[in-house]
């Protein structure tokens, strides 16, 4: 086991872990943040996806240990007071979701696009949700609330 | 996964001590090629050696005609850094069109050239340019360094530390991808320097390889005509579910005619 210590959503966290604990696993069974799915478990879905020192990883390709001393931001970390954040917003308002599966990861992507290119064209929201898949929406507002989200964010300050 | 060791050693000397000392320990550099062979227990190392700690081989600059970048350099990085997208624009947009983000976000390039997998970018990038791979004991010249799929001329405990890349006049890569995973089906570099032009093919074979009769025929004509006639033998190329041998010569023609146009118009 091996002892590690990170901010999760703000808050500190310490454990003590296996090496081939996955952080996926390590938030989700261990801290309770069920937000972030498991689709593929193979680096291709982007379910998984999580801030790692902001910028958005894949939490099923990377070990526990190796977040030691990093700051994880998780699809629960996004809304403050209740109120949901600029992108989770604009999910809802754009019907970017059907069932859900997806969508944590979608959005913590999202933020990491909006946070490089403020105002995002469809073609770049789509290039960069490459590695994000849906089921269900076919895309299209999904690429519409990541466009209003990156707005709202950029507008927001 | 099976259960392994963990380490973050905070020197190269250090690490390369360890995986010295250790049997079967593998370096960790991004871990978007070693984590999921682990998972689907295809390598089951005894000691993870996390080059993590080691920041000074993430660093990108560039002097007289020549780029260095870090060994742990992230795609995305190098994707995004000014130095790249001045000094090799074709070095910048190949990092940009690896995978996607999030893979782009944690892989490195010294990953991917101990790696060299066959349907991987670098290796084309490398061989095209000319380029200088530096470990912590030498220096190898890139025409050594790719010895055939998944093979390198690195040894067992050998740590790449930079690769060190000639700018070239103009340069330019273009890869027909595999839509779900963003590897090359094909994929093809095209550099010209002063001392002439080179030609790296990745995708299409057991491992990279550069195109001799394109090179000639360039170095007289640097113009997407003076290749179009030139056939790739389909024999001993690649053949799977996403394309046959035939289908991959062709492409290879196809994509160095257009690298040449992209990269005319870039010189
Ligand atoms: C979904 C997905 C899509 C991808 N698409 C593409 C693509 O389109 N094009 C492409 O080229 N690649 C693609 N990749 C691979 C990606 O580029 C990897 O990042 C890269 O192959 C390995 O780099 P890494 O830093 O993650 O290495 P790791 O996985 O950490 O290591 C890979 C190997 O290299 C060794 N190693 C690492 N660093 C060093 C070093 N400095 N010295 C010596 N040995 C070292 C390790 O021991 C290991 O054996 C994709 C990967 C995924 C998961
Ligand atoms: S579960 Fe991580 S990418 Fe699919
Ligand atoms: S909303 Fe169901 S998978 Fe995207």
């Amino acid at each position: 086991m091996i002892a590690i210590a990170l901010t999760v959503n703000g808050k500190p966290v310490a454990a003590e872990v296996e090496p081939r604990r996955l952080l996926v696993d390590f938030l989700r069974d261990e801290l309770g943040l069920t937000g972030t799915h498991i689709g593929c478990d193979t680096s291709q879905c982007g379910a998984c996806v999580v801030h790692m020192d902001g910028v958005s990883v894949k939490s099923c390709s990377l070990l526990a240990v190796q977040a030691d001393g990093s700051q994880v931001t998780t699809i629960e970390g996004l809304a403050s007071d209740g109120d949901l954040h600029p992108m989770q917003a604009a999910f809802r308002e754009h019907h970017g979701l059907q069932c859900g599966f997806c969508t944590p990861g979608m959005v913590m992507s999202a933020i990491d696009l909006a946070a490089r290119v403020p105002e995002p064209s469809p073609a770049d929201v789509r290039e960069w949700l490459s590695g994000n898949f849906c089921r269900c929406t076919g895309y299209h507002n999904i690429v519409q609330a990541v466009m209003a989200g990156a707005r709202a964010m950029s507008t927001d300050g | 996964m099976h259960p392994f060791d963990y380490i973050q050693p905070g020197s190269v000397a250090e690490a390369v001590g360890l995986m010295r000392d250790t049997a079967d320990a593998r370096f960790l550099a991004g871990g978007m090629t070693l984590i999921p062979v682990m998972k689907q227990r295809l390598a089951a190392p005894s000691l993870l050696i996390d080059l993590a700690r080691l920041a000074e081989l993430r660093a990108i600059s560039a002097k007289g005609g020549t780029l260095t970048i870090g060994a742990l350099a992230r795609h995305a990085a190098v994707a995004e850094s000014p130095v790249v997208q001045a000094r090799i624009p074709a070095l910048a947009s190949l990092a940009a069109g690896i995978g996607d983000a999030q893979v782009r976000n944690r892989g490195t390039i010294g990953g991917s050239l101990a790696n060299n997998d066959p349907v991987a970018d670098y290796p084309a990038a490398m061989l095209a340019l000319g380029a200088r791979i530096r470990t912590d004991r030498r220096c190898i010249d890139a025409d050594a360094f790719f010895t055939g799929m998944f093979a390198t001329a690195l040894e067992p405990d050998e740590m790449i530390i930079q690769v060190e890349v000639p700018v070239p006049e103009a340069a330019a890569y273009q890869k027909f991808e595999q839509p779900a995973s963003h590897y090359a089906v094909a994929g093809v570099m095209v550099a010209k320097a002063a001392d002439g032009v080179r030609v790296a093919v990745t995708g299409a074979g057991s491992g990279v390889f550069r195109m001799p009769a394109m090179e000639a025929a360039l170095a007289d004509d640097f113009t997407p005509a003076a290749i179009t006639g030139i056939a790739v033998p389909a024999d001993g190329l690649n053949a799977d579910l996403h394309a046959s041998a035939e289908y991959r010569a062709h492409l290879v023609t196809v994509l160095a005619g257009r690298a040449v146009a992209a990269a005319m118009g870039r010189s």
